[in-house]
């Protein structure tokens, strides 16, 4: 196996000394840019990158790439403790995690987050090791109709995933859409929705959105219940993470389901929010209790989580085979690479072989290193929940504006995130839910433009979503799933009517 | 120091914003550190009106490429670059025709005659930006239509074009290079008046060198894209003769020549009154190229 011999040589590379003392910085560092909302991965190492360039590419792709896996890890934090998630694939982790806060089991929660995102992204580096270039090569695959198709499966995912009326539901998706429609539209160059106003023209960022969305409005709400966050009381020590551990192993199938699906947005390159939105709807959809979710299952945790690692992790293969970013951060991590002097795409796994394997090699040591550094720090997370309201709420509300400051140095940002936070309250309040708002916010715009780039091949044919099996493959298992709900009902139907048939 | 990139992350633009920056702290060019603002909204607009209200602001820059001219021509955002002080063009960005290395096309002229036997899709960056421009350039010279078809990145539109989702690409050198040499994509010419400068081979066989221009093939059509440093309007002669000659030692830094050698850059540079002139040329130019497109969002 070629491949062993490059990476244990790639080993030797990572584990010199001065490359892991880069590697705990990069960690500690991603945690803490993880941490603040907005403040998100791509941010952090685009502010970094200038400070790498004195270093040999490999210690600074190393450290880079760590401070991507600590960001990565720091995201789920805050969604769980505060309902604030720090980067956007961390939103599906709210929905189970945060109600679990709630019941004290904030340690818990982390533990299992911590533990399926390393699970996760290491079954994506072994795919990285053993089958890049077969998988580089699928991803060429994937046109404007096949993108859609996979943006189509991940709302068929996730409809009906809110309880309560589904015209609501709808209503809330619309919404998404509308606001994910405002400022520039790729296809046409024009502007959209912007009524002549100069801070229009950014559009909604989503992570200004959910900032207030979620942040705020959950402010809002615990100000009306008493100033008080519940869970408070709950005990906490480094024995919670073996509890957790103890338990986990009985949802081998449902990580293993939910990397597989990481991986496969991550490559197609779909990235790791769609992937964290689709692994949670599928494993709600099979799971024997699906109105559980949404109440504090520790599924409705691991699933995202490792979906959503395994999508980021394995977003770093077509920036490398073929030099398109999977995600925003790979995006900034691809400049880097240039201002080495690295070409990412096919030519680097043949010319580069030190610096590519040096850096899946530190892909694995990186997330071992991560995994110990959140581990150890659970308790300390956890306590964070014992700090009287009235101080951490003001330190809440200080680090979302800034968090939503940063997203793109605007100031009407923080105006943005007030009224976001406001329309949350009035949502949670009338029985709207938030979740598909924001699906459709952070994935509408790229799957309109999938539609129309789609449209424009085939002048105009919805036939070109069929016309090979891979999105027909795709768009047929996404209204599958559309229809699954229409079909067991079907079947219950007909059952108690056999019944009835037969009873009489 | 304010180094505002009126485009996205990871773009050539913010590329080259942040080698600036990395060769201006590693070299200890200026005292007062750079830090790079990324201002992407509506195509660069959001970047435009800040630098436009901040006039007289010594310590803000912006980088601009070809939306400097096309993006108010086709928003009708109310900003020219009459609003903001010319520093210095740092490089000019080439643009290659690329067509998959497995089609049939080896020339120009064969690709021209397929697309007017059957309406061929030429992939780009963006909608009434630079590579729609050219691409209507080309339609307009040779009378074949192409479908245009626009997508975020020059990376993506280089990855659809080796996976055969579009028929041809006018990708800058850096975004393709790499696949022309893994043998995916095969260039036909270069939308410049004279061939690129590097010689060193890229392939097996070939050099920037050895691509012929489209001229030389038949194919009336030159377009180069500006990579230039701008300051807001209203700022003293001494500090943009500062900046002038804090690029002018950037651009003699070996990471510099680096990186014009990789994306085979036309390192032509202007300041002052020829950088000008040759502003208001190229957005004349910019402005009869889209009107007879039909991209104005305010035709006259």
């Amino acid at each position: 196996m070629e491949e062993i011999g490059l990476l244990m040589q790639g080993f030797a590379v990572a584990l010199q000394p001065g490359n892991m003392l880069l590697m705990l910085v990069g960690v500690v560092l991603g945690v803490l840019i993880g941490v603040l909302p907005g403040l998100g991965g791509a941010n952090g190492i685009a502010i970094l990158l200038p400070l790498t360039f004195a270093m040999p590419p490999v210690s600074a792709v190393i450290m880079l790439s760590c401070i991507y896996w600590g960001a990565l890890f720091g995201g789920a934090i805050t969604s769980i403790l505060f309902n604030i998630p720090g980067e956007p694939w961390s939103v599906a982790t709210t929905f189970d995690g945060y109600p679990m806060a709630q019941q004290g089991r904030a340690g818990e929660a982390l533990t299992a987050a911590f533990t399926s995102s390393f699970f996760g992204a290491f079954v994506a580096v072994v795919m990285i090791t053993f089958v890049a270039p077969i998988i580089a090569g699928f991803a060429l695959r994937f046109g404007p109709p096949e993108f859609f198709a996979v943006m189509f499966l991940s709302f068929a995912c996730f409809v009906g995933m809110a309880k309560g009326s589904p015209l609501k539901t709808l209503a809330a998706m619309m919404l998404g859409f509308l606001l994910a429609a405002v400022g520039m539209d790729t296809v046409t160059g024009q502007l959209r929705m912007t009524f002549g106003s100069e801070e229009m023209i950014r559009g909604f960022d989503f992570l200004v959105a959910v900032i207030g969305l979620f942040g705020i409005s959950e402010i809002l709400c615990s100000i009306e219940e008493g100033l008080h966050f519940r869970g408070q009381k709950a005990k906490i020590d480094l024995k919670v993470v073996l509890r957790t551990w103890a338990e986990l192993p009985r949802h081998w199938f449902l990580a293993i389901r939910s990397a597989l699906i990481g991986c496969w947005m991550g490559i197609t390159p779909a990235g790791a929010t769609p992937a964290s939105f689709m692994s949670y709807g599928v494993a709600r959809r099979m799971s024997k209790d699906p109105a559980g979710f949404g109440q504090g299952r520790i599924e409705g945790v691991v699933a995202p989580e490792t979906a959503a690692h395994a999508a980021g992790t394995s977003a770093l293969l077509p920036m490398l085979t073929l030099g398109v970013p999977g995600s925003p951060t790979a995006a900034v991590l691809l400049g880097g690479l240039i201002m080495w002097g690295l070409q990412p795409g096919p030519m680097l796994f043949v010319e580069q072989k030190e610096f590519v394997w040096g850096l899946v090699a530190s892909m694995y040591l990186g997330n071992v290193a991560g995994l110990l550094v959140v581990l150890v720090a659970v308790p300390w997370f956890a306590a964070i929940l014992r700090v009287p309201f009235p101080i951490i709420a003001a330190l809440i509300l200080t680090v979302c504006a800034i968090g939503a400051y940063t997203v793109s140095n605007a100031e009407f940002d923080i105006v943005l995130m007030l009224i976001f936070g406001i329309v949350g309250y009035v949502m949670k309040k009338l029985d709207y839910p938030l979740a598909p708002l924001v699906l459709a916010l952070v994935l509408g715009d790229r799957t309109e433009e999938a539609f129309r780039q789609s449209l424009l091949v085939s002048n105009g044919d919805l036939g070109i979503f069929f016309h090979n099996w891979l999105s027909g493959g795709i768009m047929a298992a996404g209204i599958a799933l559309l229809l699954w709900p229409a079909l067991a009902w079907a079947r219950a139907a007909l059952a108690s009517g056999l019944g009835r048939a037969r009873a009489a | 120091m304010q180094f505002v990139v009126p485009a996205g992350t990871g773009g050539g633009a913010d590329q080259m914003a942040r080698v600036i920056q990395g060769i201006v702290s590693k070299h200890a060019l200026m005292r007062q550190p750079m830090v790079v603002v990324n201002k992407a909204g509506g195509a660069g607009a959001e970047g435009f009106l800040e630098a436009k209200g901040a006039r007289g602001n010594p310590h803000m820059l912006v980088i601009t490429l070809s939306n400097l001219f096309t993006t108010p021509l086709a928003t009708g955002v109310p900003f020219s670059w009459k609003d903001l002080t010319p520093v210095t063009m740092m490089a000019l960005d080439e643009f290659v025709f690329w067509v998959n290395a497995n089609s049939s096309w080896r020339s120009v002229q064969d690709l021209i005659a397929a697309a007017k036997q059957q309406r061929l899709k030429i992939g780009g960056t963006g909608s009434k930006q630079e590579d729609q421009i050219i691409a209507a350039a080309i339609t307009k010279a040779s009378g074949a239509q192409f479908t245009y078809v626009p997508f975020r990145g020059g990376g993506e539109v280089a990855v659809q074009l080796v996976g055969g989702h579009i028929d041809a690409t006018v990708n800058n050198p850096i975004e393709a290079v790499t696949h022309w040499r893994s043998g995916a994509l095969r260039p036909l010419c270069v939308f410049d008046t004279k061939r690129l400068a590097d010689t060193g081979k890229m392939t097996e066989t070939q050099a920037w060198s050895d691509i012929p221009t489209c001229r030389e093939q038949g194919l009336d059509v030159d377009y180069l894209m500006l990579r230039g440093i701008f300051m807001p309007a209203g700022v003293k002669p001494e500090q943009v003769a500062f900046y002038e000659g804090l690029m002018a030692k950037v651009r003699e830094t070996p990471e510099w020549k680096d990186l014009m050698q990789q994306g085979a850059f036309n390192t032509t540079s202007l300041t002052g009154e020829a950088f000008g002139a040759w502003l208001a040329r190229e957005d004349e130019r910019h402005r009869s190229l889209m009107q007879d497109a039909g991209f104005l969002a305010n035709p006259a």
